[in-house]
């Protein structure tokens, strides 16, 4: 039970959080169908600079020394050098969508060309191979808490300490603690966008530019700031993918996560609330599909789902068949923000 | 008499054409100085690796190697030219499945699963209708398995072909039913759809008799069709272009680009497509019916991909590798570049795909022959697709240039003349 929790919250935490950077673009008037080509972006960024930072030698007492707080703040920066960037390669479709007045799904469409294709071709450089990776070690040893680090479960045989309880099996054995970064990031965006005088101004740009525009609303500018915290979201979300499922490597792409957030996004209506229970349930399906072989529910030793006896390939694809469901069953009720990729003029009407 | 250039250069198509080649020469350029930035930057490549880069990126199907003194040569090269034709096909067809959709005002990003459906398909149908004396008959009778009824090889061509665009064109139709009756977004719809696709793929050949246990070596891979002895006819197209793998398939899908340009433009159902893509409820009172051209469009967008992947399986060059769930086919999503470049015309999709399939041939010159990668290429069409997100600016600065041009000899406007412009004008804003 403590594994299928922790597994999916490892999941569905980066579809949430670039999910939630869906809605910011989009709830300022611009479709970012980039999220997936961000979040590679993102990836290879964080990647590259935990590499980077690891051929300096910077945090290397850090590790020796076993020191939690030095290596979570390395890591901490890593996923900051990704939101960084992605902000910054996200101006690449926020100027031709905003100043151009391009075509925002192509130009998104050429953001998710641009970034496997640019992030390739530097690994390839840099690595002479097609994946990067980690200058050492892995990312469990170097970033990954374990309830030995805290004294549990330490030792062997009679003298061992006892294992930490069930909440410390799920939230602390076995985990990377800037996911907890990533659900405080993403519960402070939601309160920004939803309560706060910037968040209804943001909003009334994805609803009624001309109108916002009326009351002294810069228009541009709020556009420009919802696709940048669009791209930082996305970044740190791409890079903490790669952290947790990918072994803190790069390889060009991030198994269609950013479709599936834009997925998310509209399966949970546009509201963070929503999207964040659509995310867990995603992600619990994934886990499933990846793990249901040997996943004991309730710890009586039967493995239920096993003894069952369904394809795997089911389980793979029922969270994508789920989605298509609950949107035919939903799609009534959903309302996408109105101006979403309309350029916006000011001289219409 | 007056003189043609200006003319031509009034007329819309001539200025989509300009807008895409100067989208190509921004792409080209970018790679160029790429190459140049990464050349300076690493000391073991030096100028003359650069020039080299740069000479292989434009002439990348005429490179035919490198000279006992080490540098490039150039010349008529089969091999690339064949290969570069071969590789052209499914991207056409993919192409051309993406820009049917765009006319009816849909983002087909679903060509990948359709393009899954086509090749589970064509692999099925192509292997599981035995051809007398083919390898696969042979091998099942050494294992003491009979065949009752054979069938002609082109009998089960034309199956396999047939059945992968019917596949497609169903898995195309799902989206397209989705939109229609219950305006889920095409968007999302083909992006599970794909999925879906790439895990039921997966799924089917798992449980099939077709995966290769002949071959030790080819664990995880169908069967060429080959085995069963089908293969597309190579029309000649061998003896022109020799070592290639070039086959017929290049010639169907040019034909296709054309029936699809008759469909689209000499007809009314052409018609009828195109007025639910500019303005779906106004073509609705106009007594249209959208939902109907919806789901045909997204279904014949969904053939095409089929035949895609048809044309690929049964050219019985590569095998199929099963184990899919976890990738799309990349043939599907380079359809969305080969129709923005071509500006959805399906004659111009041909050329599109052939350029797009040239770059990939001199990509992989790239990497064989000098200290760059192939992946320059990809980023060059990542830039000729971002430009042509604004093509429509381009278009509109080409049109204003003109404008200034003509200003001075001919300072008197047709008012029918600027009527019609401005229509123009508000139908391309449409878009």
């Amino acid at each position: 039970m403590s594994f299928l929790i922790r597994q999916t919250l490892i999941y569905a935490i980066p579809l949430m959080i670039v999910a939630l950077a869906g809605v910011f673009a989009e709830r300022s008037g611009i479709i970012n169908l980039a999220l997936e080509g961000i979040m590679i972006f993102g990836a290879f960024i964080g990647v590259l600079f935990v590499r980077l930072v690891q051929q300096w030698g910077w945090f290397e007492a850090a590790y020796k020394a076993k020191d939690i707080l030095g290596l979570q703040s390395f890591v901490f920066l890593a996923m900051l050098a990704a939101g960084v960037l992605g902000a910054l390669f996200s101006m690449l479709l926020a100027f031709a969508a905003i100043n151009l007045k391009a075509d925002q799904t192509i130009g998104g469409t050429a953001l998710n060309l641009l970034a496997p294709a640019l992030v390739l071709f530097l690994i390839r450089l840099i690595a002479n191979q097609n994946t990067l990776q980690m200058a050492k070690g892995d990312s469990a040893s170097w970033f990954m808490l374990k309830e030995s680090m805290f004294g549990y479960g330490v030792g062997r045989g009679v003298n061992k300490t006892p294992s930490m309880g069930f909440l410390g099996q799920v939230f602390v054995n076995k985990v990377f603690p800037i996911t907890y970064v990533c659900i405080l990031i993403f519960v402070v965006l939601a309160i920004i966008l939803y309560k706060t005088k910037f968040g209804l101004r943001l909003r009334s740009c994805g609803e009624n530019p001309q109108a916002a525009d009326s009351l002294g609303i810069n228009v541009m500018r709020m556009r420009y700031i919802g696709v940048g915290i669009s791209g930082a979201l996305a970044g740190m979300g791409g890079f903490v993918y790669a952290m947790t499922t990918a072994n803190c490597s790069s390889d060009g792409t991030v198994a269609g996560f950013g479709f599936l957030a834009l997925a998310v996004m509209i399966f949970g209506n546009w509201k963070p609330l929503n999207i964040a229970g659509a995310a867990l349930l995603f992600g619990m399906f994934k886990c499933i599909a990846a793990s249901y072989t040997s996943l004991d529910i309730n710890g009586d030793g039967v493995y239920l789902l096993k003894n069952l006896g369904i394809n795997t390939n089911l389980y793979r694809l029922l969270p994508y068949l789920i989605t298509l469901v609950v949107l035919a069953f939903t799609s009534k009720s959903s309302r996408a923000p109105k101006a979403e990729g309309v350029p916006y003029d000011k001289g219409a009407r | 008499m007056k003189n043609p250039l200006p003319s031509l250069l009034k007329k819309d198509g001539t200025r989509s054409v300009l807008a895409s080649l100067i989208s190509v020469l921004i792409g080209l350029l970018a790679g160029g100085i790429m190459i140049l930035i990464v050349g300076a930057a690493t000391a073991t490549i030096g100028m003359k690796g650069v020039w080299d880069g740069i000479r292989i990126v434009l002439l990348g199907i005429f490179t035919t190697g490198r000279d006992a003194a080490g540098s490039l040569t150039f010349g008529f090269n089969p091999n690339a030219i064949g290969n570069m034709l071969f590789n052209a096909t499914p991207v056409i067809l993919t192409g051309l499945s993406v820009a049917i959709a765009f006319k009816t005002g849909l983002f087909n990003i679903g060509a990948p699963g359709q393009y899954l459906a086509g090749t589970a398909a064509t692999l099925f149908i192509a292997l599981s209708m035995p051809v007398e004396g083919s390898e696969m008959v042979k091998w099942y009778a050494s294992q003491g398995v009979e065949f009752a009824v054979t069938f002609p090889q082109w009998v089960v061509w034309v199956a396999a072909f047939l059945g992968g665009m019917a596949a497609g064109a169903v898995w195309g139709a799902i989206p397209g039913l989705l939109k229609a009756l219950l305006n889920i977004n095409e968007v999302i719809a083909c992006i599970m759809t794909n999925w879906i696709a790439a895990n039921l793929v997966t799924w089917a050949f798992e449980v099939s008799k077709l995966k290769n246990v002949v071959e030790g070596t080819k664990t995880g891979y169908i069967y060429k069709t080959t085995f069963n002895g089908v293969a597309t006819p190579k029309l000649g197209l061998d003896k022109l272009l020799p070592g290639s793998q070039v086959n017929g398939g290049i010639l169907i899908a040019i034909l296709l680009a054309v029936v699809v340009f008759i469909i689209i433009n000499k007809t009314t159902f052409g018609y009828e497509l195109k007025a639910c893509g500019s303005n779906r409820y106004g073509a609705r009172y106009a007594g249209i019916k959208d939902r109907r051209n919806i789901v045909l469009s997204m279904a014949i967008a969904g053939s095409l991909a089929g035949a895609a992947a048809s044309l690929y399986w049964l050219s019985g060059n590569t095998e199929f590798f099963w184990n899919t769930y976890q990738s799309l086919p990349a043939v599907g999503f380079n359809g969305i570049p080969v129709a923005l470049l071509a500006s959805n015309h399906p004659i111009g999709v041909i050329f599109a795909g052939v350029f797009m399939s040239m770059l990939d041939i001199a990509g992989l010159q790239l990497t064989n022959l000098t200290a760059y990668n192939e992946y320059i290429t990809d980023v060059i069409i990542a830039v000729i697709v971002y430009l042509a997100a604004f093509s429509l600016l381009i278009k509109t600065l080409l049109k204003g240039r003109r404008k200034k041009q003509e200003a001075v000899p001919q300072p008197v406007v047709d008012p029918e003349e600027a009527k019609i412009e401005l229509q123009k004008e508000m139908e391309a804003a449409d878009q």
